[in-house]
């Protein structure tokens, strides 16, 4: 895949605690990496009568009995390009997403030209090969234009390399325009992604309905606006017999249906993001517009209704929602300041909080960012496999830091978990046999 | 030929409205008269004198030319007078109008009409309130049954028998009478059909119509013995049925390289008029191996005059029973 980079020889990674989640894997163990691929992994390997017996001529990466696990897969990311390059590029995501172990990431069509046209999708993947970081699968426009009228060329879009299909942050209004669209992309059988928000009923809103809006003064989002969407989709989706992907679940009401849903064996699923198991609507606090979201951040009981959907698997993905907006779009009263906040550089350190929390266990957690996103998409990435690309990440689960906003790496520097510890921190990624990010500083307790 | 050669009477209804309920026998009763005019329609006097004196009126409430002409050929080649009306769509817009339509030709003692309506259901509507024979040359997206005949037609010349043959029908199959005409036919007459299309080209439960459902073509086509495409309207693009023409040539045009999925010898039809480049390659559709799409429109005509002198002749007697 990325021809420009010259491949490194025989690495081995030795007295590392193994997490493959897609198999339950979890033991001490060392990975043999050849190239680009990983050739060898398990407890046995490179094991002599006593401690570690590596033959010559393999480099040898001692991780301290530290996590080894498949390299992150977020699947729901913006970035700036092409478009909006003041706000991030794939180049500067690639490379807050490997900051964060994130090995691939799926790219929202926002941008500008929309991917709606075969050259786009070419444009974006020839682009993040020459970045040479994260591994970039771009979503393509439902709509032309992401306008919610006209369905895009999604077949040829497909062969071109779009994995899925979504109008990104824009909702697909029109019940009928979702129908058609569910119905044709099933004919090639492509996944679409709705970002469930009924449109009129959220009209000028800017955050969760409730107390906390009406303290503040600011006009609400209803919960309503996600559960009614979220029960149209899965009404068209069951309608049709098609497969559906609904993005950024917020609300405790919504996983109900979604569960419902599944329960009748609609073919339906989800994904959450951090801010949505991890904060609620008092994060915005003095109108604090690094967390205006989209959704909007909900109540403490939404919140803890994701986690039990997470933790019951209606919940199917953990995202990082990562979007980026320029500081004067955030530097501006609450209700003009855009939506969204930077996810790619948190998204590990908050998902791990499901495992410090005692929510899920270790590979559990790391499974919600990993296999699970993959198999959604169908994308070769998220397992330990022998042949698979060696795309790795390698975790101290248990060291603690600091979100500081203006450290992360990220272009822009919009997250709402500004200030906020966390415990589990990255050390080293490898993408194609090839370390690409490697924490420095202080030296590990 | 100025006779009805058979001793039992092997079409047994007063109309034509669609292929459904039709038996194998009469089917075959009106491919085998249709065969019979065609020898004749290639001299240099087609005249006939079977239908001598009767009155067909060509009713044609949706634009037309290609089939409402080949009926009136028909009918002049068999003798009879024929009228065409063709009415504006925007006056009949409501049953109320269709009905007095209806009462209004009565009075004009015509011996058949031949109706085409944009509606599904009109033409039955009509000739349940007319006393003449009723012909349906196309109604809505329900049946088109001359197209279907004719269709059988050219098949049977080409292969001897319909049976044990493998369809391939490619398309809008949402939209098409001549879809279902074609299924109802070919099932009837022990063929097997397989629908190709984008899903949604394709109507609800349509499997229950006996039909195999594919939406890659290069899998539906796999050793096919005919393959039948449909005319795609562009007009379809903008209520969201697919997104570019391009990108249906791309998936569901009939190319070579699509074709080659076939048994070698497949024949390729087309209802017409064919949108070259959309839903079939230009170079495919002019194949003198291949493509039939020339002759469909010469069997048209003969099964025209099948159907028209089967109702004329049958409904003589009957008709004049009828009378006060």
């Amino acid at each position: 895949m990325r021809t420009d980079f010259t491949p490194p020889g025989k690495v081995t990674y030795i007295n590392a605690r193994l997490l493959d989640p897609a198999s339950g894997l979890d033991s001490r163990g060392a990975l043999l990496t050849d190239g680009r691929k990983i050739v060898d992994f398990g407890s046995k390997l490179m094991r002599g009568s006593d401690g570690w017996d590596v033959p010559s001529g393999i480099e040898i990466v001692d991780c301290a009995g530290l996590c080894l696990s498949p390299g992150f897969v977020d699947m729901r990311v913006q970035t700036g390009e092409p478009g909006f390059e003041h706000r991030g590029t794939l180049e500067t995501a690639g490379r807050a997403a490997t900051n964060g172990g994130i090995t691939t990431m799926v790219c929202l069509p926002n941008t500008n030209p929309v991917i709606d046209d075969m050259s786009v999708v070419e444009f974006v993947a020839r682009r993040a090969r020459k970045a040479g970081l994260t591994k970039v699968y771009p979503y393509g426009a439902i709509t032309k234009g992401t306008q919610g009228e006209e369905l895009a060329e999604m077949g040829l879009l497909s062969e071109a390399g779009a994995v899925a299909f979504t109008d990104g942050y824009k909702t697909i209004a029109s019940a009928k325009v979702m129908s058609q669209a569910l119905a044709y992309a099933s004919t090639f059988d492509l996944l679409l992604v709705n970002h469930p928000e009924e449109p009129v009923l959220a009209a000028g809103g800017t955050m969760n309905t409730g107390e906390t809006s009406t303290r503040l003064g600011l006009r609400g989002i209803p919960v309503m606006a996600e559960v009614i969407m979220v029960e149209r989709d899965i009404r068209l989706a069951e309608m049709r017999e098609t497969r559906l992907h609904l993005a950024h679940i917020s609300t405790g009401e919504a996983c109900r249906v979604i569960k419902q849903a599944k329960a009748r064996g609609v073919r339906v699923t989800c994904d959450t993001a951090p801010p949505y198991f991890a904060l609620n609507e008092t994060a915005i606090g003095d109108y604090r517009t690094f967390a205006k979201l989209s959704p909007p951040l909900r109540s403490e009981a939404d919140r803890l209704a994701i986690i039990e959907a997470i933790k019951d698997g209606t919940i199917d993905a953990i995202a990082s929602d990562h979007m980026p907006q320029d500081a004067e779009s955030k530097r501006v009263p609450f209700a003009q300041a855009a939506d969204g906040g930077v996810g790619l550089d948190t998204l590990f350190a908050l998902t791990l909080e499901l495992y410090h929390n005692e929510n899920l266990d270790m590979l559990g957690a790391i499974h919600m960012i990993t296999d699970k996103p993959a198999r959604l998409l169908n994308l070769p990435a998220g397992r330990l496999e022998v042949g698979r690309a060696a795309d790795l990440v390698l975790f101290d689960p248990d060291r603690g830091w600091k979100i500081d906003s203006g450290k992360l790496v990220s272009k822009s520097q919009n997250t709402p978990f500004d200030g906020r510890p966390v415990q589990g921190s990255v050390c080293r990624t490898v993408i194609d046999g090839r370390t690409v990010y490697e924490l420095s500083g202080p030296s590990r307790s | 030929m100025t006779e009805n050669s058979y001793d039992i009477p092997s079409y047994l209804h007063r109309d034509l409205l669609g292929i459904e309920g039709l038996t194998p026998p009469e089917i075959s009763y009106l491919l085998d008269r249709s065969e019979s005019f065609i020898e004749h329609n290639r001299q240099a006097d087609k005249k006939l004198d079977i239908l001598h004196g009767r009155t067909v009126i060509n009713l044609f409430f949706e634009n037309s030319t290609r089939t409402s002409t080949s009926f009136e050929l028909a009918a002049l080649r068999l003798g009879a007078d024929v009228i065409n009306m063709a009415v504006a769509q925007s006056s009949v817009r409501k049953g109320e109008t269709l009905i007095d339509t209806a009462m209004t030709l009565n009075a004009m003692h015509p011996d058949i009409l031949v109706v085409r309506h944009s509606e599904s259901g009109a033409v039955k509507l009509l000739a349940e309130k007319v006393k003449c024979a009723v012909i349906s040359g196309g109604d809505g997206s329900h049946e088109h049954p001359t197209q279907a005949l004719l269709d059988a037609l050219t098949i049977r010349r080409r292969r001897g028998d319909l049976s044990a043959l493998t369809v391939a029908i490619c398309g809008d199959v949402l939209h098409s009478r001549v879809a279902r005409s074609n299924i109802h036919l070919l099932n009837t007459m022990g063929a097997r059909v397989r629908l190709i299309a984008p899903r949604t080209l394709l109507p609800s439960k349509i499997e229950a119509m006996g039909v195999e459902v594919f939406h890659d073509m290069v899998e539906g086509l796999k050793d096919c013995d005919i393959v039948m495409m449909l005319r795609l309207q562009k007009e379809r693009m903008a209520a969201n049925f697919f997104p570019s023409a391009r990108e249906y040539f791309h998936f569901f045009g009939l190319t070579y390289e699509k074709l080659a999925m076939t048994k070698p010898d497949a024949l390729i039809m087309h209802p017409g008029p064919m949108n070259r480049g959309v839903e079939i390659d230009t170079e495919v559709a002019d194949d003198y191996g291949r493509s039939v799409i020339r002759e469909q429109v010469e069997m048209g005509v003969a099964v025209r005059m099948a159907c028209l002198e089967t109702l004329g002749l049958r409904n003589k007697d009957e008709a004049q029973e009828r009378a006060p």
